[in-house]
């Protein structure tokens, strides 16, 4: 019998990793995220970089729907102040009304705006991408298993498809996408863009930033998250302390052991 | 109990007491007799108790801000995410708790099993526990499928389907719970509906669970009655209190290790992008705490008998009272119960395990096996076992030396009954 569940375990044990492995054929790349670990913050410099990537580049096709321009300057976010804030909100425009006339009309957006949408509707999208939705990147980064590290290597991704794989028009491959066929074009190139703080624009910077970015959109209170948790789990830890003391104390008064 | 001599010290006390016994009742929680030999697998009836209270307070709050409506519930919780005051915590403490809940229900229900504890007397107290378990599951179920994610879209779909099964009335009775021909926001509003009201109904079946477990009193390690209530135990307060409350501590920081840095670990990535009934996600699967059920699901190759199997597979342990036929209630004395619970254990990891796995090929095989064997286990081995099965000597009392002194052992119980 104790062999039996000896061997069981033994199961167990082979079988999970082989299975983990199995999935993952392709380890994904791997880069020093600053939000990782239980005081992890946003670099914030990373941020700003990463909204410049999304503003001159992503927001072409994707939007990003559950964002304001107050967000922006936001604390634990990319934290423009409050002046650039309202420039960049400015340098949009949306459309508002109806008006007293019954009008509607175009206006320069203010932090309370939402982000605008690229495309008019979901058809509109479609039609533009060779029928592929460009998703909303919102909440990207914890809407794919893998998260940031999968959407790193997915942007970084892009191969000439190994012999005998034929790609249709509009088709690239990826050697990180589920089923590595993508309608997305490879959009980073080295020096794509020009970095306000002087940052050079290689294409590892620019997706490492544009995906902290994505990451801190998906998780806005990922900073306040992280602190309250550490100070909450350092009370728990005092507190239970504290209480087992007492119970050994409480306990002493029965001759039985806790 | 100790309640029918307790009398109030203060007139109002007295007054108050003889028309409503709140006082009485406080007063018979706090001397409640509890066994001195508890171990800490037994806390966790109360570690469940501020389970059951933190989902229904979170719960409340999230509500405040939910909108249940399929055009708005996805962004409602977005809502709730970005810009209601600290929603981000209400919700990942309300996810995160589902899991807790079901995490800690498990070591309960796997402690019962070690310990006899759903044996006579307590054959209610056991039952009323598994109607608790069962509507957890609908609970934690529909709210699953609040957030309006992919995986609650098709989680719906696949769960509602099961009843199509049915034969004759299935089809009807789908479009009936779904309120419509596909799962949409009839469906969602009742599900939002029902989740609210399941965990009052789970109160209150808790309070006759703690009831019923106050008639015959705790089961213990040694799983033998109370001989001598003055050696053999103490009152729950502040004994147990103070043990349950240390217990919970550990249990809250491990909770908090998920809320703050693992929040979404337990949880599935497709379940953050929107539904899309034109959209399959690529492997449905439920979350982790029903995985074991739709293993064994999806091990039947009829569909109707799946169902069957995977309904069976929890009401069967209804009946465990009767289908243990060993009057020894702890595992400690019953040297093949306690190796046959021990598979038990990883015969249900084993389905877990293969319920998060494509059901083809070797997965498949497993699944099989490990249903045959969860069914064994309770049909075949539990039955026999008790005629079967040579006991070791119990102690004489709880106060006794349970182990080791051999001289202080009475042999008084153990070869009662022997068929």
């Amino acid at each position: 019998m104790r062999a039996f569940k000896i061997l069981l375990i033994t199961f167990i044990f082979f079988t999970v990793p082989f299975k983990i492995n199995s999935a993952e054929k392709v380890e994904l790349l791997k880069t020093d995220w600053s939000f990782k670990g239980p005081l992890g913050k946003f670099d914030r410099s990373s941020l700003q970089r990463g909204y410049q990537v999304y503003t001159e580049v992503c927001a072409a096709c994707h939007s990003m729907k559950y964002l304001n321009y107050r967000n922006l300057m936001e604390k634990g976010g990319p934290e423009f102040s409050e002046a650039q804030a309202k420039s960049i909100a400015a340098s949009f425009e949306v459309t508002d009304g109806p008006n007293a006339d019954g009008e509607m009309f175009s206006r320069p957006a203010r932090l309370s705006d939402k982000f605008p949408m690229p495309y008019p509707n979901e058809k509109a999208a479609q039609a533009a991408n060779g029928g592929a939705y460009p998703p909303d990147m919102s909440v990207l980064a914890k809407a794919r298993k893998g998260g940031v590290d999968y959407l790193y290597s997915v942007l970084l991704g892009y191969t000439e498809p190994p012999a005998g794989v034929t790609l249709d028009e509009g088709v690239y491959y990826n050697k990180f996408m589920y089923g590595n066929k993508i309608k997305m074009p490879k959009v980073l190139e080295d020096d794509l863009i020009e970095y306000g703080d002087g940052t050079l624009a290689t294409e590892e910077q620019m997706a490492k930033d544009v995906v902290t970015f994505l990451m801190w959109s998906a998780e806005p209170h990922l900073e306040a998250r992280h602190k309250m948790g550490f100070r909450a789990i350092i009370y728990l830890t005092i507190l239970t302390i504290l209480v087992y003391f007492s119970m050994k104390k409480i306990w002493s008064r029965v001759e039985s052991e806790v | 109990m100790s309640d029918h001599n307790y009398t109030p010290k203060s007139k109002f006390g007295k007054w108050f007491n003889d028309r409503l016994p709140l006082l009485s009742l406080a007063n018979h929680l706090t001397d409640y007799p509890t066994p001195k030999n508890l171990n800490y697998w037994w806390t966790f009836g109360g570690i469940l108790t501020f389970c059951l209270i933190t989902q229904i307070v979170t719960g409340l709050t999230l509500a405040m801000h939910y909108i249940a409506h399929a055009d708005m519930a996805f962004d409602s919780v977005e809502h709730i995410m970005r810009d209601v005051n600290y929603g981000w915590l209400i919700r990942y403490i309300h996810s995160n708790g589902a899991s807790m809940f079901f995490l800690a229900v498990y070591i309960h229900i796997f402690r019962s099993l070690f310990y006899g504890s759903y044996k006579a007397p307590r054959e209610i107290i056991w039952i009323l526990g598994i109607i608790i378990y069962l509507l957890m599951m609908a609970a934690a179920f529909m709210g699953y499928v609040l957030p309006w994610g992919q995986m609650s879209f098709w989680g719906a779909t696949v769960i509602t389907n099961l009843f199509s099964a049915i034969p004759l009335v299935g089809e009807g009775i789908v479009t009936w719970l779904w309120g419509g021909y596909s799962v949409d926001n009839p469906t969602l509003t009742r599900f939002f509906t029902l989740h609210y009201l399941i965990p009052f109904l789970i109160l209150g079946l808790v309070v006759l669970h703690i009831w019923a477990l106050h008639v015959p009193g705790n089961n213990n390690p040694v799983g033998i009655d109370i001989k001598k209530p003055s050696k053999d135990t103490v009152p729950f307060h502040p004994y147990i209190v103070i043990k349950d409350t240390f217990a919970l501590l550990m249990f809250m920081i491990i909770f908090a290790f998920f809320v703050f840095y693992s929040p979404n670990v337990l949880g599935h990535a497709d379940n953050y992008i929107e539904a899309n009934p034109m959209v399959t996600p690529a492997h449905i699967v439920p979350e982790w705490y029903l995985l074991p059920f739709y293993a064994i699901l999806r091990s039947v190759p009829d569909k109707l008998l799946g169902v069957i199997a995977m309904l069976s597979a929890i009401l069967i342990l209804a009946a465990l009272p009767w289908l243990d036929t060993s009057k020894i209630r702890s595992a400690v004395f019953r040297p093949l119960y306690r190796q046959f619970y021990w598979i038990l254990v990883l015969d249900v990891l084993v389905l877990g395990y293969v319920g998060a796995m494509p059901a083809e090929g070797l997965y498949l095989l497993i699944a099989r096996v490990a249903t045959a064997y969860y069914f064994a286990h309770f049909l075949i081995i539990l039955p026999l076992l008790g005629f079967k099965e040579k006991t070791l000597p119990l102690p004489f009392s709880i106060s006794d030396p349970v182990l080791g002194g051999s001289a202080n052992l009475s042999m008084a119980k153990s070869d009662k009954k022997e068929g």
